[in-house]
């Protein structure tokens, strides 16, 4: 045992009652305050499409939109999400007979291949078409730099946002 | 993409059967080395007085959790293990942005990516708006703070060189009241700064940007969003024959606190604003790099690299200047 699993167990395990919205329901669970929001989803609403890389906040596999805004949900703790909203990418497929133009956008354009960085991508591609910053290849290069992909070289998901802002167009495009 | 699963928890929209989670859960207590925070005491504190009332009792027990996101991958690869955790988030009183007459007041709450688009940073401090963006990555900044930098006092970090540049003053706040430490001294070594066990970094000061006067901040990190390798942030003044009659030169990277390349300014001031002389100026502030050879770069590099982002900074401040500054 390290000396800081030591510490650790001196402390008892806490938890706490949360109650916040995903995707669209209100959700509250007893969690233990130390558990990251990534794991919650994952574990506790069985949301697995919050893909774990490095947990520490560079892959940026488990992004999530937090009140709009795109975060990492491993660098959070559950308890922090209280009353809060969440989206995942599972909000995308409400429908589950058809896609969603970002989905189709990245079907047609072949913006994936394992899928792990997807979901994430996904998300991120809708809030930065939301946020009219989507109009040319590097600024989309730009924006999606926090996600790391190990498959695609990026192009054909920079043709899929694209694709996706022009689907969405005049509905989701901003400013 | 497509969604091929039919069984569904009916839980929470979208959400998969269940025994998928189950085999997952299984699979994380067998390896047993899942990446997660150990056990703590977690305290919310809504207001300013019980978060310093709580760092006064636990004192260095606890940590203050902040954006989360350096103290997060902290916490799961357990290299911190506090007692107590205390989440200023609630804190609404550290959130707020406020100009009195020269000076702006940055709580420490207030998140970095607001900082990129709040009309008066960009009309009063100009060099943050311009430094911000090279903070890791857009879902970083929303979330990290401008007290968790500058307490992290990470010397690639952008905010604290911009702090010292600027000649900023961070407000500390601990059970027996306020004081406020330049931070010039705030950051006194590796990732240490001045704030003691009992205090909370409660805002940063920094002086309103002269009408005219010219910034730049310029970055080479190796990546998109990765830490710099050198970074040098700028404020230029420059009078009607195009000479420098202010400058500041701030460097991260470099050494174990983000430094002012005082010789460059010392050398440059009272000169021309000219490509050459701006280039064998930028070339003292090797001198200062202490930064040893590392996984990143040699030390060598990190001079040129220092010498290179001091002297496209200063000569990016002065045209700035010359175009008038932010007004
Ligand atoms: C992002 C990405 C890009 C890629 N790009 C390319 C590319 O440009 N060009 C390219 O050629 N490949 C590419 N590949 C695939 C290549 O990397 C694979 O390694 C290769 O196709 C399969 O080899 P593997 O050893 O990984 O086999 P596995 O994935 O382990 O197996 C592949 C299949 O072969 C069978 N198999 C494996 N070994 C044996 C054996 N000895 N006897 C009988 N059956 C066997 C398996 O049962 C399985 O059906 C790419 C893969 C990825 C993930
Ligand atoms: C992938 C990635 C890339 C990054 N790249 C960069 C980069 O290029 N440049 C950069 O500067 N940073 C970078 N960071 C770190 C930056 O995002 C953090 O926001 C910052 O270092 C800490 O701010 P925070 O609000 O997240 O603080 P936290 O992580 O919550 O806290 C950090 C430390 O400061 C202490 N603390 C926080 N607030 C206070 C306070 N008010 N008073 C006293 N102590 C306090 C905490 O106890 C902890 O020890 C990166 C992070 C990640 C994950
Ligand atoms: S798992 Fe969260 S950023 Fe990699
Ligand atoms: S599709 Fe495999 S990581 Fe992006």
């Amino acid at each position: 045992m390290t000396t800081t699993e030591h510490q650790a167990a001196a402390v008892d395990t806490e938890t706490r009652t949360i109650t916040l919205r995903v995707n669209g329901r209100d959700v509250s669970r007893t969690v233990e305050t130390r558990t990251t929001l990534a794991d919650f989803l994952r574990d506790d609403l069985d949301l697995v499409s919050v893909h774990l890389g490095c947990e520490h906040g560079v892959c940026g596999c488990c992004t999530i939109l937090l009140d709009g805004e795109s975060v990492r949900s491993c660098l959070m703790l559950a308890v922090q999400a209280r009353g809060h909203e969440i989206e995942t990418v599972e909000s995308l497929s409400a429908d589950q007979n058809a896609l969603h133009p970002i989905q189709e956008a990245f079907a047609e354009e072949q913006g994936l291949q394992c899928g792990f960085c997807t979901p994430a991508m996904v998300l991120r591609c809708k809030e930065i078409i939301e946020d009219g910053k989507a109009r040319t290849d590097d600024e989309v290069r730009h924006e999606i730099s926090g996600i790391l992909c190990r498959c695609t070289g990026y192009q054909n998901i920079v043709n899929a946002v694209q694709n996706a802002s022009r689907k969405l167009g005049g509905k989701e495009a901003g400013a | 993409m497509v969604a091929t699963t039919t069984v569904r928890d009916s839980r929470v929209p979208g959400a998969p059967s269940p025994t998928t989670h189950d085999r997952l859960v299984v699979y994380r207590t067998t390896i047993g080395q899942a990446m997660k925070p150990p056990r703590f005491q977690y305290r919310d504190p809504d207001t300013l007085a019980d978060a310093v009332a709580l760092k006064a009792r636990h004192g260095s027990d606890a940590l203050i959790l902040a954006g989360g996101q350096s103290l997060m991958p902290m916490l799961n690869m357990r290299l911190a293990a506090p007692s107590v955790v205390i989440d200023i988030n609630g804190v609404t009183d550290l959130q707020q942005i406020t100009r009195n007459g020269d000076v702006v007041e940055i709580g420490a709450g207030v998140r970095q990516s607001a900082l990129e688009t709040d009309p008066l940073i960009r009309e009063a401090l100009p060099l943050l708006a311009r430094a911000v963006p090279h903070i890791g990555h857009i879902e970083n900044r929303h979330r990290g703070t401008v007290g968790g930098s500058l307490a992290h006092a990470d010397a690639s970090a952008e905010l604290p060189c911009t702090a010292v540049v600027s000649d900023a003053v961070v407000v500390l706040q601990g059970q027996n009241g306020r004081r406020e430490v330049p931070a010039s001294s705030f950051f006194d070594g590796f990732m240490t700064n001045a704030c003691a066990d009992d205090e909370l970094v409660v805002a940063v000061r920094y002086p309103v940007t002269p009408a005219g006067a010219g910034t730049a901040f310029v970055e080479v990190a190796r990546r998109n969003g990765d830490f710099a390798l050198a970074a040098a942030g700028v404020i230029a003044e420059v009078d009607g024959d195009g000479r420098f009659t202010r400058l500041a030169v701030g460097v991260a990277g470099v050494a174990s606190v983000p430094l002012r390349a005082t010789d460059v300014e010392q050398e440059l001031l009272g000169r021309p604003v000219d490509p050459a002389t701006i280039e064998a100026a930028a070339k003292r502030v090797e001198a200062a790099v202490t930064t040893g050879d590392d996984i990143h770069a040699t030390s060598a590099y990190r001079k040129h690299l220092a010498a290179t982002v001091v002297s496209r900074a200063v000569l990016a401040a002065a045209t700035d200047a010359r175009n008038g500054g932010n007004r």
